[in-house]
């Protein structure tokens, strides 16, 4: 079915309420945020309207910048790791019986709906010493003693990964379900083996899938905020828990809007040149 | 045994059973076509000479080696599949060399053997074009040099012509067969459509249920179908009840027959009467007479339909031999005893 672009005024109505909630909840607070950046902060009391870029300067300082090096290299990591499990995982569930692939999807979309703080407290508990899963490896005699596993950046990457996994597994079911089963077929009769024939095809062919989710994954887990308070050490804290402690504890909020500018622009900044290089890619 | 054997396959998909007891030996060079229709099998006997099913129980032998359980990727047969299956993110030459690189073969040899390849199906200097600029007999034609890479065994090629328009399917079915014999390849096309079978094949094998109902050369088939809906499947047939009357003679909706004789100790049978053989004669000068109710001039034949004794018999003429016949119009059917092939009932 093809449709006509819209013509008149009225053509575009339905758009109407769309568009004012997107102005008042998204276009206003965001540019009030990017206001809020540039003032000057009053010790006294909040902040008052000036045009400085102190805030911007003060974020230049090796401490800053090696929070926010770690921001984006945690949501890196947890982007890989989603996809490189996900993956696999989903291809092999669109290959199970339609009631098979039910259940998984069921139980997914079940773990979206626990919230971040009861994935934090629960894997709290699975690492640590006195509860953890180091009492049942000490049962099996796989070591001597529990041990705790956590704070530390491991925990914070599980944690995250699980909490990302059922987006990923989402976002690439579609794809994989509408991936032609005789494309890998047509790769075996010309000689490749299973695995091969895998990273031959049906990853080149579903490339754009990939990066998308990739990218997906990446800008949520750059906004993540409670895992690494729970699972992590000072050090593993995000760029978002500093904003958090500027804006809250600090009442310092211009630099906390000019940090939550800065971010914004980094992570847009990254997607762009994400996209920018598959196109270039495929115009090959 | 030189050749492809296959001695009696079995594939069971959970209370259904697609392939039946199927035996066929195909020797070398062959061309064979699995006709019938859809659900009837067809494409799943060759999955399973592919290697792409394994058959439940049964054997199938190459030069009399046992391949039932060699995975397909070191079978080395060509396939071309009905989707086609091109890869898209590769160009047409990467497509073709796909098999070439995965055996490790170097930079020239690939490129000698993609130039080879698309003069052989007349697309030359298509190999840095991308797959998705290709029209539906390009891609038809792309997909068969890549499964014809590493010079295969065997050629296995599944509804390859399916998705073209009937002008174009017609010229690839000839294209195809002339290919075939220039490689001298053994070659099995699974098909539904009878006129590509009779085109192409050497060896027609039509299944139904499962199982093989007759494996013959195409006009064999034609000529003496094994069975009822061997006869229907393959061409247009009337098909009529026949019996025999105990005084010797045969009659055919209650008229007799001359010269047309059953079986010994067969008392019914049905009786396949091609329409180019059924001749309309005068009233009463042949063995049934019967009411025109349709002519269908084609141009290049001539279609007649004569009602008589609740059925309705077609006839078939060129119109040099146009029987000058019109709606309404009461003649006579002729049944030449020699062209009525006699089935079980």
């Amino acid at each position: 079915m093809r449709r006509e672009p819209p013509k008149t005024a009225a053509d575009y109505a339905p758009l109407a309420f769309p568009a004012l909630m997107l102005t008042l909840f998204f276009v206003v607070p965001f540019s009030i945020m990017i206001a809020v950046s540039f003032f000057r902060r009053d010790p006294a009391g909040f902040y008052k309207p000036d045009f400085v870029l102190d805030n911007y300067a003060r974020f230049l300082t090796a401490f800053f910048g090696s929070v926010l090096g770690f921001s984006l290299m945690l949501a890196v990591l947890v982007a890989l790791c989603c996809v490189a499990i996900g993956f696999p995982f989903t291809y092999l569930l669109t290959r199970c019986a339609r009631r098979v692939q039910t259940v998984w999807l069921v139980c997914l979309l079940s773990v979206l709906s626990l919230s971040e703080v009861i994935i934090g407290f629960s894997w709290s508990t699975l690492f640590s010493r006195t509860a953890g899963i180091t009492n049942i490896f000490v049962a099996l005699g796989l070591m001597d003693e529990p041990v705790a596993l956590l704070p530390s950046f491991g925990a914070v990457l599980t944690g995250m990964v699980y909490q990302a996994l059922p987006y990923t597994i989402l976002v690439l079911y579609p794809a994989l379900v509408r991936l032609d089963p005789t494309l890998l077929e047509a790769a075996r009769t010309l000689g490749a083996s299973p695995v091969r024939a895998f990273f031959n095809v049906v990853v080149p062919a579903l490339r754009n899938s990939i990066v998308a989710t990739l990218i997906m994954v990446f800008v949520f887990a750059l906004g993540s905020y409670l895992l690494p308070q729970i699972l992590g050490r000072p050090q593993h804290w995000t760029l978002s828990v500093l904003i958090t402690d500027q804006a809250i504890y600090q009442s310092n909020m211009p630099f906390a809007a000019a940090m939550a500018v800065f971010l914004v622009l980094i992570s847009l900044a990254l997607v762009g040149l994400t996209l920018l290089i598959g196109r270039r890619e495929e115009a090959s | 045994m030189s050749g492809l054997s296959i001695d009696a396959v079995t594939k069971q998909f959970g209370d259904f059973r697609a392939v039946d007891d199927v035996s066929l030996s195909v020797p070398h060079g062959t061309f064979v076509c699995l006709l019938g229709p859809s659900g009837c099998g067809k494409t799943t006997l060759l999955r399973m000479i592919a290697g792409l099913e394994e058959p439940t129980s049964g054997t199938i032998a190459l030069d009399g080696a046992d391949i039932t359980g060699v995975p397909t990727h070191r079978r080395n047969f060509g396939m071309v599949f009905q989707s086609l299956a091109l890869f898209p993110h590769l160009s047409v030459g990467d497509n073709i060399s796909y098999a070439l690189r995965i055996r490790g073969a170097s930079k020239q040899e690939q490129r000698k053997r993609v130039e080879d390849l698309l003069a052989l199906i007349h697309l030359p200097g298509f190999a840095d074009r991308p797959v998705a600029k290709l029209s539906g007999g390009q891609r038809q034609r792309v997909a068969i040099a890549r499964a014809l890479a590493l010079s295969p065994k065997l050629f296995l090629l599944d509804e390859p012509l399916s998705a073209l328009d009937a002008k174009l399917r017609e010229a690839m079915q000839v294209e195809l067969r002339q290919l075939q014999q220039r490689l001298g390849i053994t070659t099995i096309v699974v098909t539904h459509d009878q006129r590509e079978a009779m085109t192409m094949a050497d060896l027609v094998v039509v299944m139904g249920s499962g199982r093989i109902l007759q494996a013959a050369p195409p006009i064999e088939i034609y000529r003496r179908p094994a069975d009822a809906f061997v006869a229907g499947f393959i061409g247009i047939t009337n098909l009529l009840p026949a019996d025999a009357d105990g005084a010797g003679r045969t009659m055919v909706l209650g008229h007799a027959v001359p010269g047309l004789k059953l079986p010994a100790g067969m008392a019914k049978a049905s009786l396949s009467v091609r329409p180019e053989d059924v001749r309309i004669v005068a009233p009463g000068a042949g063995a049934l007479d019967g009411t025109v109710t349709f002519v269908r001039d084609l141009g290049g034949t001539i279609e007649t339909f004569v009602q008589t004794g609740g059925t309705t018999i077609m006839a078939v003429a060129t119109p040099r031999e146009r029987p000058d016949v019109s709606v309404g119009q009461q003649v006579g059917i002729a049944l030449p005893p020699e062209s009525c092939v006699v089935l079980k009932s």
